[in-house]
């Protein structure tokens, strides 16, 4: 599996990917100009990840004029393709902006920025980034948004629950997805999703803020390995 | 118009000073010029009342790569070919008027200082003073300034990976806000703020040049009154989604080795970037003012000469190389036009339409060229007589420990700071090593390297108010011990020296006694001073009474931590360890928050501190740190004894178990701030080895307990669990400043 980092203007968790990727995980990763019209070095099975950051300054809306980015086009066809397209916190904002993946992340209930450390779970194994991840266990991994509430209408809320979307769960240190471990006011405590072929993945959490045990935490690496395990099992 | 001494009064210039200006020209000054003048010898860009006494500190070092104020920011060699670039600045007056932009725009400011030399940043820190956090305008100012830090450097990129407030009512009109960049450059690589090369072609880049922060340098260079507000077009306006692509663009037309020079702008704009960069060459520059890209129509030439719009940078470029710098800025989407070139005249001529509307030279504007150096006048404080006159027995002994501590904890200058460093990203960049593993100073760790930076800010004004030499050198060592304990070795200072009106001979006396503890200081750590940035007229004039703030002489300590996996954290991490204190109890409750917040004695004198004591005690740190002997090291600072004991158990999620054996007064045991204390937890079976390593290097100490699962226990008396104890500590200041 290759991977390539997007890099919009105002990204700045783009070099914290290509460094998890790249010297972590060891994997081989590129790094892409949102002026890019052409992804011709990837192929479906390889993963291009959209980081977090501040694209075009978030202003007008978070990730909206990014979606616009020349590189978007062949991001939206390489996963209409199949490829892996994984967006985390502004890359979350971007996807939904560019209709890849359902809902809208809103302004925090606080109104404010928040970087913590907060606790997630998985909802479920089924997709590849969640595959290799246990359930049950809560997962500590920072946060760092301003707008991070994911909402979606009733009935995208219902489809994605019944299509089994919801990838990941707000929860306390004990797993439990109460109402006090809902950082940002998030419906259903939702903290990342996939689209319905289970291809294109977004998520506010930072796991690549998690990945190294000389910053304290490895929580997020898992993360990473089931994507990698994905790739065995093709 | 006709120049007389009024308008240069206007202008903020002396009498002297206009005369001065007219025998360099030889003439009378137009408007332009004066105005160029007025700007550059304003406090704020000649340090005029300073730079005489800065200039008695200890400036020199192996590891300097660069001598202090010769380029923007501090450099020091940190190995494996390597250099770290730091600085503190101030940004008080703007944001006291417009918390949330004049705040930001300091975080901007700074980090520019250090990327205009070809260093990415990769750290800031920031210390804050703010007046009572009851008062509805103190709640206004640290919800501005704390969502204007964190908007510029959440966006920027860059983790706030430390800082310190402190709330007291000698800041309430004039609060302070003091910004820190820490960046990292190849040693080679940097880039020099000068100008060379007649015929060389002068670019403007970044943001287009509007009408904001004009006089901005001039603004802070005058008393803030009540009257400051109607300044508010003096503040300037941040833009940190530009500043990140100016970074960029910045950091990628250097490697092109197009360019001769560059320098940012900050204060003063254009007139003190051309004027540095151009006496710093010994060359001149014509400029087109015409050719600078305007925000607006029309701008008169002194209004784009003074302008401080944000975001923007000279650089002088190699002739013949222009295309090479254009294709950068281009793919960057930002402006990039030349608007003149080098000279040999030694003088700026700008041109306005072909029209010559300013003929300066550019050497006499610049601090260390031309520009006025003043020595006030000093006079002891006549508070002092008051402040000594305290004694400890006029304070009755509280009879419940337990009720005392609980008081304490709920002062925000010992409540945690959660409130406004959660609204701070400080883990972008993925190298901040404290914060699941806090230390007494932040570490962050440098990719592709064993070695991590370790820095802090420091500065107890109270202390330094209760005697300006001792406060001062207080606040180094505390700054230096704060990196000992988090297992670095102190490399170097930069400072940020946030004093009241320099006129009034009771505060340059303050000033002058600030400057003779900190050289003391930084001489026996070896920490040269830097670099760094003075900032007088910090005051408030109410009523016609004029009240400085506490002398304020911020540290910003840089350490370097040679194999990252040898860091030292404060958190408690085994119940049964066992927990020693080195250093010696103290008698004295002077200065601390315990006597401020529980008695509400505001003043008293500076608290115990031997600076040899000091010096003995970190060695003795470090060389248990580097046997592998302590679970835990946490220097006693605010809220004494106790608190530091409390931090280390909430840091741990563990309780403690300590005895008080000794004679002196139970406050002071707990809750007094004597200097030169640090509590360790050691492993059981390390005791016989540790206590013969401290006997070796002659270290006081005294054993004070273990470390418990959740309960704390002092002397005897059940103080119930850790939990409770957090929920208090981490939400009272959220909880003051949310209050309607």
């Amino acid at each position: 599996m290759k991977f390539g980092v997007v890099i919009f203007p105002g990204s700045n968790c783009d070099s914290d990917m290509l460094h998890v990727i790249g010297q972590v995980m060891g994997q081989k990763v590129i790094e892409l100009w949102h002026k890019e019209t052409e992804l011709p070095d990837f192929e479906p099975g390889d993963c291009i990840v959209l980081p977090g950051g501040f694209s075009y300054g978030d202003y007008l809306r978070c990730g909206a004029i990014a979606s616009h980015s020349p590189i978007m086009k062949s991001v939206v066809e390489f996963a209409h393709n199949g490829g892996y397209v994984f967006g985390i916190c502004n890359g979350f904002q971007i996807l939904c902006e560019s209709g890849l993946l359902p809902g809208a992340l809103l302004r925090n209930t606080s109104q404010k920025f928040i970087c913590k450390n907060i606790h997630l779970r998985a909802a479920t194994q089924n997709s590849p980034l969640t595959r290799n991840i246990d359930v049950t266990k809560a997962l500590k991994i920072p946060i760092a948004h301003a707008e991070g509430r994911y909402y979606a209408d009733a009935e995208t809320l219902k489809n994605l629950e019944e299509n089994d979307q919801v990838l990941f769960r707000y929860c306390n240190e004990k797993g439990e997805a109460t109402p006090e471990a809902n950082p940002n006011g998030s419906l259903d405590n939702i903290a990342g999703i996939c689209n319905k072929t289970r291809n294109v993945f977004g998520m506010m959490p930072h796991p690549e803020r998690a990945s190294e045990m000389l910053l304290g935490n490895m929580d997020g690496r898992v993360l990473f390995e089931s994507l990698l395990a994905t790739e065995s099992l093709v | 118009m006709n120049i007389t001494l009024e308008t240069a009064k206007e202008l903020g210039l002396l009498e002297e000073e206009f005369e001065k200006i007219k025998e360099i020209l030889g003439r009378i000054p137009n408007f332009t010029e004066l105005s160029i003048f007025s700007v550059m010898w304003s406090e704020h860009c000649s340090y005029k009342n300073s730079i005489t006494l800065l200039k008695t500190l200890p400036r020199e070092g192996e590891r300097l790569l660069v001598e202090a104020g010769e380029e923007n920011a501090g450099l020091v060699d940190i190995g494996d070919g390597l250099a770290c670039a730091f600085k503190i600045e101030s940004h008080n007056h703007p944001s006291a008027v417009e918390p949330y932009q004049g705040a930001a725009t300091g975080v901007g400011g700074i980090h520019r200082d250090i990327f205009t030399m070809g260093a990415r940043p990769i750290a800031a820190l920031n210390s804050l003073r703010f007046g009572n956090p009851e008062l509805k305008r103190t709640k206004w100012l640290v919800k501005g300034v704390v969502k204007g830090i964190g908007d510029y450097g959440n966006c920027f990129g860059v983790p706030t990976v430390g800082g310190e407030a402190y709330f007291y009512d000698c800041y309430n009109q004039n609060i302070l806000v003091n910004a820190m960049s820490v960046g990292i450059v190849k040693v080679g690589e940097t880039v020099s703020a000068i100008a060379e090369g007649a015929g060389n072609p002068v670019f403007i880049v970044g943001s287009a040049t509007g009408k904001d922060g004009i006089h901005g340098a001039t603004f802070a260079s005058a008393d803030l009154t009540e009257d400051s507000e109607e300044d508010l077009p003096a503040v300037q306006v941040g833009d940190p989604f530009q500043e990140k692509l100016l970074l960029e663009a910045s950091l990628e037309a250097i490697k092109t080795g197009a360019i001769v020079g560059m320098q940012d702008m900050g204060a003063a704009g254009i007139t003190c970037s051309t004027s540095e960069m151009s006496a710093k060459g010994k060359a001149g520059m014509r400029i087109n003012l015409d050719k600078v890209p305007t925000r607006q129509a029309d701008m008169k030439p002194f209004e784009i000469l003074l302008s401080e719009s944000q975001e923007r940078m000279l650089i002088v470029c190699k002739k013949g190389r222009e295309a090479d710098l254009e294709a950068v800025f281009e793919k960057w989407d930002l402006e990039c036009e030349i608007i003149g070139e080098v000279t040999d005249t030694e003088r700026l001529h700008f041109y306005q339409n072909g029209e010559l509307v300013a003929d300066v030279p550019a050497e006499p504007l610049v601090l260390g060229g031309g520009a006025p150096i003043y020595k006030r006048e000093i006079s002891e404080p006549t508070y002092l007589s008051r402040i000594n006159s305290f004694s400890i027995s006029s304070i009755v002994e509280p009879s419940d420990l337990l009720a005392t501590a609980k008081q304490l904890i709920s002062s925000p200058n010992i409540a945690s700071k959660r409130w406004i460093y959660e609204q701070y990203d400080s883990m972008v960049r993925t190298n901040t090593m404290t914060t699941n593993q806090p230390s007494d100073a932040a570490i962050v760790r440098v990719k592709g390297t064993e070695k991590a930076l370790v820095v802090t800010t420091d500065c107890n004004s109270s202390f330094v108010y209760a005697d300006p030499y001792k406060g001062a050198m207080i606040a180094v060592s505390e700054a230096a011990r704060n990196i000992v304990c988090s297992g670095g070795e102190p490399v170097a200072i930069t400072n940020c020296l946030n004093f009241g009106n320099p006129y009034n001979p009771e505060v340059y006396w303050q000033f002058e006694n600030v400057i003779k503890g900190m050289g003391d200081a930084c001489r026996k750590f070896s920490t040269p001073v830097t670099g760094g940035n003075v900032s007088f007229y910090n005051q408030t004039v109410l009523e016609n009474t004029a009240e400085p703030v506490y002398p304020t002489p911020t540290i910003g300590m840089l350490g370097l931590l040679e194999d990252h996996s040898k860091r030292m954290t404060l958190h408690f991490r085994e119940s049964g360890d066992l927990i020693y204190m080195l250093g010696e109890h103290r008698n004295n409750i002077s200065s601390s928050e315990y006597l401020r917040h529980v008695h509400g004695v505001q003043h008293s004198p500076v608290p115990y501190f031997d600076i040899e004591e000091e010096y003995g005690l970190q060695q003795t740190i470090k060389e248990l740190i580097s046997s592998d002997m302590i679970h835990s090291a946490h220097d006693i600072s605010e809220g004494g004894l106790f608190v530091a004991l409390l931090e280390s158990a909430m840091a741990g999620g563990t309780g403690f178990a300590i005895r008080l054996d000794s004679e002196i007064r139970k406050d002071a045991l707990l809750f007094g701030e004597a200097q030169s204390r640090v509590i360790v937890s050691i492993p059981v079976n390390e005791e016989s080895e540790f206590l013969r390593t401290l006997e070796l290097s002659n270290q006081n100490y005294q054993k004070l307990g273990t470390v418990t699962d959740e309960q704390l226990s002092v002397a005897g008396n059940d103080f119930g669990i850790i939990a409770d104890w957090k929920a208090v500590y981490d939400n009272v200041l959220g909880g003051v400043l949310e209050a309607v």
